[in-house]
């Protein structure tokens, strides 16, 4: 298998895409020509044009709505954010318009569009490190998808684009550059499949987007001390594959899960509540979280490192999780 | 008006009456509803159409069913004039399972696609941008279709009116922004929320056309969104349409109307009601009898007399469907 980086794979996907279907088309600010922030669509406006390749104006409610009317007569858009606190701007649309129209029409009408961002503390500060996984959980109607090994980066934006409903797609800036195995030829990989990255059985640890490569490198630290972490990546937040965190907890008996964003009502705190609900007599100690502290994005790298959850707090979560 | 389209005046006698026909359509259809909401039989709110019948009319006589329009809260009018059933209509503002969306929407989420019609909306300014991106597909798709959105002077002073007339003029889709100004946003008044008096004023700081008419002539209005869909059918780019109109019944239904505007002042309109004015310039170019409008009168009240009658009589919804269609195909939970 070729070792691509994860924009690389996703871009590949979005390629293969805009080939098989001419009424997919991409909008964002510097998207076109430009080739896109992170080099998402490089090399994609000189084969398909302005139609397809669309430069905004910074008015991204404006386009989000207009994309949503465009799906809405048939056309599938990827409205590209750039950075997910740009999309805040067009947060009423998302969710009066985008995420309901197909209920509200009693299934007269499909919304597919997909609606992707930067996410994740990146040295970024507090205007450009938005995670806010749960606003999107909380809206019923739209898929939230967290992709983080290039494999997935490309298998979940080609189910995403095929999605006949809203798919918001989220990925970490500290993922970009990663590189991994990508599977040669068409593969798609489905929404409600989580991944166990890692196998173990000592303790179940639940990372959500870039944690999950912490929780990878902690699971190394943790075997030094003869301690054996599983590792699972959602890989889609709607749907949640609870199934998969459900079985690993029946053999680990013990759960950490790791997310960058925000404690309060946020995706840990979702879990954990399902996992009260079904497996609470499976559990050997109380279900943990390890969140990003619950502040604005800091910019500075000392005051970075002091508030996201990097391997030695999860190493250092589950050691004290393993004691209870 | 576009010196290159051609219009033959007096309109087509079929034409001239249909246009009656949608005015009065709308009109018996509201009397129907304010009667049942009056009874209790409507669960929730309702903003009737009643004073603003012309432009519905004179705007979609001149669109093909796929052509796709997106409505406002005060939409009753759009969804009838652009083919909705009546009967699908009165049965969702009833709550009924026969209605538009089985009752899950309402008054402000009407539906029906088979006529272009996507959608009443509880929320002022996104019918802009719903038919700019309408517009988009049709250039996408390459296909002749046109995206109209219908707002009010209220939707005017929303942000998504400048960035969706704004990009629609750019990129130059076909799309006809229909403004309805009748004077008050709820019960603000536009001369309190903005210093200009002509909203297609606003049109030359984007670079498309901006027209002004009388929203109670059918004809005007008739005629100028003729115009306005040949320049999009052809390629030239949008239009802002601003029809000057006021509604004679209270914001919605059953709401306190005093305090904010005068009894002259919604009597003076009442006078200027766009079906008599019509009817009266039928009769005067004597483009139709005092029978002939007089029997369409009653097969139109007739009609929706009979829809109401079929909403009354619908069963309400199975609490079952409730869930259905969130997804378009079936998606686990929390």
């Amino acid at each position: 298998m070729p070792e691509m980086t994860f924009t690389d794979a996703a871009r590949a996907g979005l390629a293969e895409e805009m080939a098989r279907d001419p009424l997919i088309f991409v909008v964002g600010e510097g998207i076109g020509p430009r080739g896109g922030n992170f080099n998402t669509t490089v090399g994609l406006h000189e084969l398909y044009g302005d139609m397809r390749l669309r430069d905004t104006p910074i008015s991204e409610r404006g386009f989000t709505g207009l994309c949503t009317g465009a799906a809405v007569l048939g056309a599938r858009p990827v409205v590209d954010f750039m950075f997910l606190d740009f999309e805040l701007d067009a947060l009423g649309e998302i969710i009066n318009q985008t995420s309901r129209l197909r209920w509200m029409s009693n299934g007269q009408v499909n919304v597919p569009i997909v609606i992707r961002g930067g996410v994740g503390v990146a040295s970024t500060g507090p205007h450009h490190s938005a995670n806010l996984f749960s606003v999107f959980m909380h809206i019923p109607g739209l898929y939230v998808v967290t992709p983080v090994f290039p494999a997935d980066a490309k298998g979940l934006l080609k189910t995403a684009i095929r999605s006949n409903d809203p798919v918001i797609f989220l990925e970490h800036k500290k993922l970009l550059k990663l590189k991994g195995p990508v599977p040669d030829g068409e593969y798609l990989v489905p929404f409600g499949k989580a991944a166990v990255v890692r196998s173990g059985t000592d303790v179940t640890v639940v990372a959500i987007s870039f944690p999950v490569i912490e929780a990878l490198s902690a699971a190394r630290m943790l075997e030094a001390d003869g301690i054996s972490a599983e590792i699972i990546d959602p890989r889609t937040l709607v749907p949640l594959d609870i199934d998969t965190i459900l079985e690993s907890i029946a053999k680990t008996h013990r759960l950490l899960i790791v997310d960058e964003d925000y404690g309060p009502c946020g995706a840990a705190a979702e879990i954990a509540a399902q996992v009260m609900e079904r497996a609470f007599y499976e559990l050997d100690a109380p279900v943990r979280r390890l969140n990003g502290a619950f502040i604005p994005a800091p910019y500075s790298p000392p005051l970075e490192a002091a508030v996201v959850p990097n391997a030695a707090r999860i190493a250092q979560a589950v050691r004290s999780l393993i004691q209870e | 008006m576009d010196p290159a389209v051609e219009i033959h005046l007096p309109l087509p006698k079929d034409q001239a009456l249909n246009l009656y026909r949608t005015m009065l359509l709308i009109r018996y259809c509201e009397e129907q509803l304010v009667k049942s909401y009056a009874r209790g039989e409507i669960p929730g709110g309702m903003h009737t159409y009643i004073g603003e019948e012309a432009v519905a009319a004179g705007v979609c006589a001149n669109l093909r069913h796929d052509d796709a329009v997106f409505s406002t809260h005060r939409g009753h009018g759009h969804a009838l004039a652009k083919g909705m059933s009546p009967e699908k209509l009165i049965a969702e503002v009833l709550g009924k399972a026969t209605g538009s969306s089985a009752g899950r929407g309402g008054s402000m989420h009407l539906f029906a696609p088979e006529a272009g019609f996507y959608g009443t909306s509880g929320i002022v300014g996104p019918s802009i941008l719903l038919a700019s991106g309408a517009g988009y597909a049709a250039k996408l798709a390459g296909n002749d279709r046109v995206g109209v959105a219908f707002f009010g002077d209220g939707g005017s002073n929303n942000g998504a009116f400048h960035e969706g007339i704004n990009m629609a003029t750019a990129w130059q889709l076909p799309v006809l922004f229909v403004c309805e100004n009748n004077l008050y946003a709820t019960e603000v008044a536009f001369s309190n929320a903005s210093k200009i008096t002509d909203i297609a004023g606003r049109a030359a700081g984007y670079g498309l056309p901006g027209v002004v008419v009388d929203g109670n002539d059918v004809l005007a209005v008739y005629l100028a969104a003729n115009a306005a869909v040949q320049r999009a059918r052809a390629g030239e780019g949008p239009t802002l349409l601003e029809c000057k109109t006021y509604r004679t019944r209270a914001h919605s239904e059953g709401m306190r109307d005093v305090g904010y505007r005068t009894t002259q002042e919604v009597d003076s309109w009442k006078a200027r009601d766009p079906i008599h004015l019509w009817k009266n310039h039928l009769l005067q170019q004597d483009e139709a009898s005092e029978a002939e409008l007089s029997a369409l009168e009653v097969e139109v009240f007739k009609q929706a007399e009979d829809s109401a009658q079929f909403a009354r009589q619908s069963p309400m919804p199975d609490p079952t469907t409730v869930y259905d269609h969130l997804y378009s195909q079936e998606v686990q939970h929390a």
